[in-house]
């Protein structure tokens, strides 16, 4: 038994938030958008899972771009449907 | 026009026996189609109720004549039940999943349960899968033990049981099947995802089979008077044939195995009907042996009727032939011959103000003599829609006066194309946005579309014998749209790059750079000649006066055509990355400084005004606009086209020829290095040879050998362009960047050097050599493919046999290169084809699905950005301080 490998310390993993109801509610209204029509990112995904984010939550990335220097994108965690 | 409808749901399920008998006029049992007389026979597969394509005769069900009458469904009983070949994973999944006795799904109802609730989920869409049913032997409702089912392509299922020990297989007909898909209760097949209102499972197993319409299988009559079936009712016949025959030999009470040999062979007929390409099947052949195109072939692929049908859209207006170039039009236009011209036409609505210019048309008639008459009409089109065709000429037919006369407001004409009309223009493939650009027309003589060489590299084209397609759109909307989106002015710069994509090619950048290199002096003469065709008012204050006569450098006639206040510092493609920059004072002039539209020093070339990099371009584009720019191409190609012609160019055998040292240092030198070569081989056969980290021996000696020939034929480049000066055209062309590298120009004077096939020397052939020309084991030059000679002193035969492999192996990789990347472009079309920028900046799909929540992250236009940045800072730094940053 190794180390278990930690997701989060990972330098190509993005920095991943779970947002609070409100911030979410607001983004939704900024964008005009209901929760269903934000990016999804399945609940067993490896981040999901070291963020302990359940199903439901939405997610702030914030990503390094090679166009805008940083930049911010949601996703909104979905339970993964089997095959 | 009806209201628009929203569709609330669509339900996908099977067609039942009960629905087949339904929709069915006749029951099809008679395997022919026409008798000696010609007449369809009853009941036959030609039936008239099932529909007509005769022209003149009427539906016998529904009356109506052939075109209106869509044709009617009959139907066959089959003797015994087949499986539908679509359905056999389906069939499977069913079969493993529920309990062979009582049908009821072999999970204990507690899971049922667990299934059940996620149903209720909105999010999940999670059914039972094969893999749900644990390895379970027994049944949990009613303790059946349970068999392993065995599925064999295309279409047979095998029950497995122990008997003594031994595996046996069993095999199940179709008719065991539906028997135990029958068994399945409905509300076990809701976890299965199956809605057993629209789909229960044993009418995927075909008990009555749908005989299609005859509209939708035509027989088509040879010029010999014969007929000719579809492939379709070719194969109803068989299916029809073997049914019966195995309904006598049913009723006549056949020994079982005679019975299950009829089964198997209608089970044959029914699933080639169904799709003629499945695997494990042969598939059923015409007489002459071509495979018969079923229903799931006519379906499928490129051709198939979702791809080639549906998604396939023909136009009318479009035109297309050979295109040729004309340097004298402009970029944005485009010649089109008078042949085309008087055939398409533009509709024109006649008002109070036009109606005296379209009695003129009208009066012209639609053939127009020569290029300049003004242009006439094909037809004049009444208010209530009908159309009155337009005769010339002087015959009886002549009915130009009585229209011209007829005509009122509110009428309209079709009007042949004129100078100055928008069309679309367009080469295929289509793979970017500049492959469709708007040009304005010129008529012409002959019988090509003709267009400026400068706008070949967005539309790929060559004048090797490529068509292209003209397109005229025919409302004030379609044209303003295509003016102000996609003509060739909005599209000089690349979405794909941000830069240029239009600009000098070939002789454009020779030509300039002829021009432009090195101070030169011009009389006005020559001056005027050079600028005949471009947009210059006056000429600036000369040079030079010597002995009264006036002259002008070559640089100030390059800036004429530049606009005022544009500043540039930078180095041209000649440019050698010298260690320490002369700056102005360079040797080669490809220092390049433009002040105030002035350009002081440097040669203009590919890196000024090439296609994919045009420097000067791109900064006139953001400093005074998109028309500007598309004047600057016009005067840019025009001066250069006249210069070239001024100076003269011209590329013969002779311009390879080297000196009798030149030659004798390139023979010296190949000695060298083959003696090199021979020497690193004696030294690996010795066993002396290190080997480098990670590689063995022999890999080490041919990386050595690869690296000293190249190494070789490198110098002989140098030699030979030592000897070459600037006098030379090829080499004008390959430092301007026009056409052509210096190693093209080594492979033609000096040596063509080490051909190769997966980048390492050529091995094959016979054992221990390449060719029988060798010994066995030599590793030497020659004997792997190292051709010392030059294409000018002419190639040994083992060597053009080298040659010929190498330039193989360059054909294939071009062929499988194409085909590769044209798959991959159907495949991200087809993905983002409907994506689109929403007015918040966001990536959007149809659905309001966001992709990208700002495009491109920094919600930047490419097109408007300097190479990728959204605010070109360099350049505006440049242009103020009018120095290099």
């Amino acid at each position: 038994m190794g180390t278990r490998l930690n997701v989060l310390m990972h330098d190509m993993v993005p920095k991943h938030q779970i947002m609070e109801n409100e911030e979410v509610s607001k983004l939704l209204s900024d964008y005009n958008i209901t929760i269903e029509q934000l990016p999804k990112i399945y609940h067993d995904d490896p981040i999901v899972k070291a963020v302990e984010a359940l199903p439901g939550t939405v997610l702030r990335i914030t990503r390094k771009s090679h166009t805008a220097g940083e930049a911010e994108s949601y996703r909104l965690v979905v339970r993964r449907p089997k095959k | 026009m009806p209201s628009p409808k929203r569709i609330g749901m669509i339900d996908f399920g099977l067609f039942s026996p009960k629905d087949i008998r339904k929709v069915s006029v006749c029951k099809v049992i008679w395997p022919d189609t026409y008798d000696d007389d010609g007449f369809p026979y009853s009941k036959g597969l030609m039936d008239p109720s099932l529909g007509v394509i005769d022209p003149g005769l009427r539906c016998k069900t529904c009356g109506q004549k052939s075109g209106d009458c869509p044709g009617h469904f009959g139907h066959i009983d089959l003797a015994k039940p087949v499986i539908h070949v679509g359905f056999t994973r389906l069939i499977r999944k069913l079969l493993r999943v529920t309990c062979r006795a009582c049908g009821r799904l072999l999970l204990e109802p507690q899971e049922i349960e667990k299934f059940s609730a996620l149903e209720e989920d909105p999010f999940s869409a999670e059914v039972v899968s094969e893999k749900d049913i644990k390895k379970e032997r027994s049944c949990p409702h009613c303790n059946e033990q349970q068999l392993k089912v065995n599925f064999e392509k295309p279409t047979t299922f095998m029950e497995v049981y122990v008997d003594d020990g031994r595996k046996v297989e069993h095999k199940l007909t179709p008719a065991d099947i539906r028997a135990r898909l029958e068994r399945i209760p409905s509300d076990d097949l809701r976890i299965l995802g199956i809605d057993a209102s629209v789909a229960r499972p044993e009418w995927t197993i075909l008990t009555v089979l749908p005989v299609p319409p005859v509209t939708m299988r035509p027989s088509i009559i040879l010029e010999n008077g014969q007929r000719s079936e579809d492939d379709l009712t070719h194969k109803l016949v068989d299916i029809i044939r073997i049914n019966q025959r195995f309904k006598e030999n049913q009723d006549a009470g056949a020994p079982q195995l005679i019975i299950e040999d009829l089964w198997e062979l209608l089970q044959y007929h029914v699933t080639t009907y169904m799709d003629n390409e499945v695997a494990g099947c042969p598939p059923a052949r015409h007489r002459s042996g071509r495979p018969l195109k079923t229903i799931s072939q006519r379906l499928k692929g490129k051709d198939g009727r979702f791809r080639g049908s549906l998604s396939g859209k023909r136009v009318n207006f479009s035109a297309r032939t050979v295109i040729s170039p004309d340097p004298n039009l402009s970029v944005s236009e485009v010649g089109v011959p008078l042949a085309i011209a008087n055939e398409m036409s533009v509709p024109v609505r006649v008002t109070s103000h036009n109606i005296e210019e379209v009695r003129s048309i009208v009066m012209v008639g639609p053939e127009r003599p020569t290029l300049r008459d003004p242009c006439g009409a094909n037809y004049v089109i009444r208010p209530d829609k009908r159309r009155i065709r337009l005769h010339g000429g002087s015959g009886p037919l002549d009915n130009r006066e009585t229209v011209a006369q007829m005509i009122e407001v509110g009428w309209t004409i079709d009007r042949q194309l004129r100078d100055g009309d928008i069309v679309l223009f367009n080469r295929q493939p289509s793979l970017h946005r500049m492959s469709i650009m708007s040009h304005r027309i010129k008529i012409m003589g002959d019988k090509t579309f003709r267009l400026n060489p400068a706008v070949c590299p967005p539309y790929n084209a060559d004048f090797d014998g490529d068509e292209m397609n003209m397109h005229v759109p025919q409302t004030e909307e379609a044209r303003a749209e295509a003016y102000l989106l996609a003509s060739v002015q909005e599209n000089i710069l690349s979405p794909r790059f941000g830069g240029p994509i239009i600009g000098g090619i070939h002789d454009h950048i020779s030509g300039i750079f002829l021009l432009t290199h090195m101070p030169k002096w011009h009389t006005k003469a020559e001056v005027l000649y050079l600028l005949k065709h471009t947009n210059i008012e006056y000429l600036p204050k000369p040079g030079k006066i010597e002995d009264g006569i006036a002259y002008w450098t070559n640089k100030q006639v390059f800036s004429l055509i530049l606009p005022k206040g544009l500043n540039m510092v930078y180095r041209a493609t000649s440019c050698k990355n010298c260690n320490e920059c002369k700056r102005e004072l360079c040797e080669r002039d490809a220092y390049i400084r433009i002040e105030d539209g002035e350009l002081i020093t440097g040669t203009i070339d590919k890196k000024s005004v090439g296609a994919f990099d045009g420097a000067i371009m791109n900064r006139i584009i953001r400093q005074h606009g998109l028309e500007r720019a598309r004047q600057y191409i016009d005067d840019m190609t025009q001066l250069s086209i006249r210069s070239i012609m001024l100076i003269g160019f011209s590329f013969g055998i002779d311009d390879e020829d080297l000196s009798r040292t030149e030659y004798a240092q390139i023979r010296d030198l190949l000695d060298e290095a083959e003696v090199d070569v021979e020497k690193r081989i004696s030294i690996y056969t010795n066993g002396q040879l290190e080997p480098m980290p990670g590689r063995t021996a022999e890999e080490t000696l041919e990386m050595q050998i690869m690296q000293v020939l190249g190494k070789a034929r490198d110098r002989t480049g140098d030699i030979a362009g030592r000897h070459l000066g600037l006098g030379n055209s090829a080499v004008v062309m390959a430092v301007s960047g026009a056409r052509g590298s210096m190693l093209n120009l080594t492979q033609m004077a000096g040596c063509i050097g080490q051909q190769s096939v997966r980048g390492e020397r050529i091995v094959r052939g016979y054992e221990g050599r390449t060719l029988p020309h060798f010994k066995k084991y030599d590793q030497g030059a020659g004997a792997h493919g190292f051709i010392r000679n030059s294409y000018k002193s002419g190639i040994n035969p083992t060597e053009f046999f080298f040659h010929a492999i190498g330039g193989r192996e360059g054909l294939v990789d071009t062929a499988v290169r194409t085909s590769q990347s044209g798959y991959l472009q159907r495949r991200l079309i087809n993905a983002l084809q409907d994506l689109k920028v929403a007015y918040d900046g966001t990536v959007r799909t149809t659905g309001g699905r966001i992709l990208q929540f700002n495009y491109g992250e920094d919600g930047t236009d490419p097109t408007k950005s300097a190479f990728g940045d959204p605010v070109d800072v360099k350049g505006i730094i440049e242009s103020v301080l009018k120095e290099e940053v």
